[in-house]
């Protein structure tokens, strides 16, 4: 059961290139990546591709086949109608090596900025214990195979390339949450960190990251969403922030982590990029123009902003010097509810996508 | 001299050769020892063919059945390897395991739990107790994961120290080294190419820690990935060590050999271990018919009995699909070979007509994932067609068990993981390898380390042998009248599957050298089209030179080993031949030309050889040794009655 099929692939350098046409043969319960072996040892023998298990369980042979993001060996030849012809094109996010293969460098040197795990200084080796339950939040995490493929189709990165310095990818806020939901881990501050400095602020939650997960972890439900209202939870609840006036405990969690990148966060949230998420209370006008026009997903979000603090990283107030007997409102008091809906960063699930 | 004086160049104390478990454990011990520390990968980082292991990592820490000690794994691995395994790698393996399994969670490892909150273990084939730490069934991508996380975390303790990440280890990937640089007798260094750019690139270094895995890639059916190409293997014998135990590779009883989307693709043995049984084309529950008399103790008679133990395995018998692996690859090769075969030339597979689907799907969940994925094959519904697949190879570059120091003439020289040899013996028990590369790995880094503390002067890299890696770097590309490297991996393959498979006869390894002596003049006249950027002709045509001097040493030591026994079979001489247990194969280079010599076994310490039953010790050693075994008892005895 063979017969001969059309295979367009992109072939070239950094320099430049474009799809050739192959007439291969293909036999039947073969994937796309058997072909590729097939022309290597026919037609072209230097054809460059990364691969090693295939097996879809260590996902080097990432591509986009008829633009859709795929790992090689889990795309089966049958998935494609007889005549159809099958486009093979590397990852478009990281810059290009050879043919099919990328630089995906930028994703290991966001995984050198992302704090370890950080083992808990009372616990001897062997004397670990943990509930399966409590280890399976965040094995399910641990089940990436890291081959690329949400932080190639992430939109942040992918049609933004000012935006690699700021933002690690949905591959990172993973692991951070991996650690975060880790039983032992003996860092507090997850959240907080993806936050401040894995630009966590930047996802808009599109799911793009989710759909093309070969080994279907659910990185924005399960991952990136807890990350977040955990992370709104502790800056805007009203009680921990008057529990930490009170007990003076918590002093702005976001300046225990800094990096030399962004000098001292204390500072820097006072002057950092002046632009509030809620689009409401934004006096951005592009970000408000955008607002009007409805939801729109590939639009910059603005940056999200830290509180801005005094010098001792605290607000520039105190129980004693505010103007009104209660805590004040974790939203601004400029912003009043209902919300207008067109200023919402909210798209129903359902609801067709206008753009 | 224009050539070398531009390649790039680095000065390392320790250059590790490998970024597998072993290799990734070795180089975390080198940095923890303040060593500069070097990890060549073949792949990107965290690629590694680790993560294909998917059973677990064997140690005894009891923490299932409490019964579970170092004693026990011990004579488990000795038993698995049929006495063939160097005793004392073997001893340090099952003493130290528990500990390198314990280090993983304090790097991050989340292991699958017990009801007290303790590492969970699971049954294994070979394994008396449960012993297999686990993470579902991708244990092998936990342990390569975490290492590289604690890797990153070394490095990110260097960034605050020196404010470089890659202050005292890094990661070159994309990286193969091509040739082992000597001074003397000495190590002193190693000379590559970056796969993407087709540089070269030159590491001075006094010690060299090889973890590149096996040689699978020179088989037809094969799990292994590209990567396998027995390079450690080679670079040692190039530089002057030796390797041993070659005739021995571990044939997985159950691959996939149908569809070819998957085929080679390994099932693990935990679908045996959790019920899933093996059937021929009558339907026939064949592995009754196939247990050895050394193991017949141990295993079930009947299918209910067989059945009773997978709940209460303290009262009944284990059933005979966990008998060790060479034995089931053997019986299915039987099976198939009787005509009682699958289509595609195995035999099924059944776990869906024994277990709820919703049981499979939760205690397998990577295997339903994946050829349901990749093959559209469900296995809570159907049986899958599974036979004889290579694996693993035992044989390796013959190490000093506490050092991994390389014997032979070189100094320098370490090894770690499936590249080294003696540990398994004839015949590796699923499950010990992660934590053979965890134990080994650690040992061969640290000893690496020491080693190149006590050098009074560094050894210096002879100009002459950089240009000669050059020039036989570059010769591939340069000549255009040769043959396709495909071709000739075909060709090798072919020869070593159909002649140096799995089951061996005379005739056929005789001529298998033949023809791998024709090769090896093909070899040698290899030609790859195209530029030096990525380009994967040129570097499979590096890689054949590997491939053959390394398939050489095995049909070599297969045709000089006149029995069977574990992963090596000899139709023509199908018993164990207790001689022959007193025997390695050295394999060593002379010239271009493999050497083949015997070496006597070391002799396993009194304390050791006495945790056996004396029946169990007479189906292995010879009637000298029983009588000595029998004066220590004896001894013994008296010492206690005194």
């Amino acid at each position: 059961m063979s017969a001969k099929r059309q295979f367009r692939i992109w072939r070239g350098d950094e320099t430049g290139g474009d799809l050739q046409d192959y007439l291969v043969e293909v036999n039947e319960g073969e994937v796309v990546l058997d072909v590729i072996h097939r022309l290597q040892a026919t037609d072209a023998p230097d054809l460059a591709c990364r691969w090693n298990c295939k097996a879809g369980k260590c996902g080097s042979c990432s591509m986009e086949i008829n633009g859709k993001p795929r790992l090689g060996c889990m795309t089966r030849m049958s998935t494609f109608g007889d005549e159809e012809t099958v486009t093979v094109t590397p990852l478009r996010t990281f810059p290009i090596i050879r043919d099919l293969v990328t630089d995906v460098s930028f994703n290991y040197e966001k995984a050198r900025e992302t704090p370890a795990f950080a083992p808990p200084a009372d616990v001897a080796p062997g004397d670990y214990r943990m509930q399966q339950v409590d280890v399976e939040r965040s094995q399910e995490f641990r089940k990436c195979i890291e081959c690329f493929l949400c932080q190639n189709v992430c939109h942040v990165i992918r049609d933004h390339e000012e935006n690699k310095q700021a933002f690690s990818g949905p591959r990172y806020f993973i692991r951070a949450a991996e650690l975060d939901m880790h039983p032992l881990d003996a860092r507090t501050d997850r959240k907080e960190y993806a936050q401040a400095e894995q630009g966590l602020g930047f996802c808009n939650i599109t799911k793009c990251c989710t759909e093309v997960c070969p080994e279907h972890i659910k990185i924005t439900d399960n991952g990136i969403i807890p990350m977040k209202e955990r992370v709104v939870d502790r800056r805007y609840d009203p009680l921990v922030w008057l529990g930490s006036k009170i007990f003076r405990r918590g002093e702005t969690p976001q300046t225990s982590v800094t990096t030399a990148r962004q000098g001292s966060a204390t500072s820097s949230g006072a002057t950092r990029r002046g632009v509030h998420s809620h689009a409401g209370g934004s006096h951005d006008p592009r970000a408000e123009a955008q607002a009007q026009s409805g939801v729109n997903w590939d639009r910059e979000v603005p940056h999200p902003t830290a509180p801005a603090v005094d010098d001792r990283g605290r607000l520039p107030l105190t129980e004693l010097t505010f103007d009104r007997a209660a805590a004040p409102s974790p939203f601004g008091d400029d912003v009043t509810f209902p919300l207008p809906p067109e200023h919402l960063n909210f798209a129903h699930p359902e609801q067709d996508d206008k753009h | 001299m224009t050539t070398t004086t531009r390649i790039e160049r680095h000065h390392y104390d320790v250059v590790v050769i490998g970024a597998g478990g072993a290799g990734l454990r070795a180089a975390i011990e080198a940095r923890l020892a303040g060593k500069k520390t070097a990890i060549i990968s073949k792949s990107l980082f965290g690629k590694a063919h680790t993560v294909m292991a998917e059973g677990g990592a064997a140690a005894a820490m009891g923490n299932v059945n409490s019964r579970d000690n170092w004693q026990v794994h011990f004579r488990d691995t000795m038993r698995g390897g049929k006495f063939l395994n160097n005793f004392r790698m073997a001893e340090l393996h099952a003493k130290e395991s528990p500990q390198r399994i314990w280090e993983l969670e304090t790097y991050g490892a989340l292991f699958d739990r017990t009801k007290d909150g303790k590492i969970s273990q699971r049954n294994f084939g070979g394994h008396e107790y449960p012993r297999l730490a686990h993470v579902g069934d991708r244990t092998g991508l936990e342990l390569i994961r975490t290492l590289q996380q604690k890797i990153v975390s070394l490095q990110q303790e260097d960034h605050r120290e020196f404010g470089s990440y890659d202050a005292r280890i890094k990661v070159f990937s994309e990286t193969t080294i091509t040739e082992l640089l000597l001074d003397g007798d000495r190590v002193a260094g190693a000379f590559g190419y970056y796969r993407e750019s087709g540089e070269f690139i030159l590491f001075e270094a006094p010690a060299v820690v090889l973890a590149t895995g096996g040689v699978g890639r020179s088989y037809k059916v094969t799990s292994n990935s590209w990567e396998y190409t027995g390079d450690g293997h080679a670079l040692a014998l190039r530089a002057g060590a030796t390797l041993i135990n070659m005739e021995f590779l571990q044939f997985h009883p159950t691959g996939m050999v149908w569809p070819p989307s998957v085929k080679g693709i390994l099932v693990t043995e935990s679908v045996r271990g959790d019920g899933g049984v093996l059937k021929n084309s009558d339907g026939k529950r064949f592995m009754f018919d196939y247990v050895p008399d050394v193991f017949r103790k141990q295993y079930a008679e009947t299918e209910e009995e067989a059945d009773r133990w997978y709940t209460d395995p303290d009262n009944n018998r284990r059933p005979p699909e966990l008998l060790p692996r060479d034995e089931v690859a053997r019986a299915i090769n039987s099976e198939v070979k009787a005509g009682r075969g699958s289509p595609a030339g195995g035999v099924f597979l059944d776990i869906a007509s024994r277990r709820s689907a919703d049981e499979i799907r939760r205690r397998l969940p990577s295997m339903y994932h994946q050829f349901k994925e990749l093959a559209d094959v469900d296995i809570t519904a159907e049986p899958m067609e599974v036979g004889p697949t290579c694996h693993y190879v035992m044989g390796g570059v013959e190490v000093d068990p506490d050092s991994g120091a390389a014997f032979g003439h070189v100094r320098g020289l370490f090894a770690a993981g499936e590249v080294s040899g003696g540990m398994h013996g004839s015949n590796r028990l699923g499950g010990n390898s992660l934590s053979d590369l965890l134990v080994f790995g650690k040992r061969a880094g640290g000893h690496a380390a020491s080693y190149a503390d006590g050098l009074a002067a560094r050894p210096k890299v002879a100009v002459d042998a950089v240009e000669a890696a050059v020039e036989t770097a570059l010769a591939p590309l340069q000549r255009d009248t040769g043959e396709n490297p495909y071709t000739l991996q075909q060709d090798l393959q072919a020869v070593m599957g159909d002649l140096v498979g799995i089951i061996r006869r005379e005739g056929e390894l005789a001529d298998a050298l033949v023809r791998l002596a024709e090769l090896r003049e093909r070899v040698a006249k290899v030609s790859a089209a195209g530029g030096r950027r990525y380009n994967p002709g040129w570097h499979l045509a590096l890689d054949l030179r590997n491939m053959l001097v390394v398939s050489e040493c095995t049909a070599k030591a297969a045709l000089e080993r006149q029995e069977s026994r574990g992963g090596h079979t000899r139709e023509d001489y199908p018993a164990m031949e207790p001689k022959w247990r007193q025997v390695n194969l050295v394999c060593s280079l002379e010239g271009d030309h493999v050497r083949l010599t015997r070496k006597p076994l070391p002799k396993m310490r009194p304390e050791l050889i006495g945790l056996f039953d004396r029946a169990e010790l007479g189906k292995y050693l010879t009637d000298e040794e029983l009588a000595d075994f029998d004066a220590l008892v004896a001894d013994a005895g008296e010492a206690d009655n005194r």
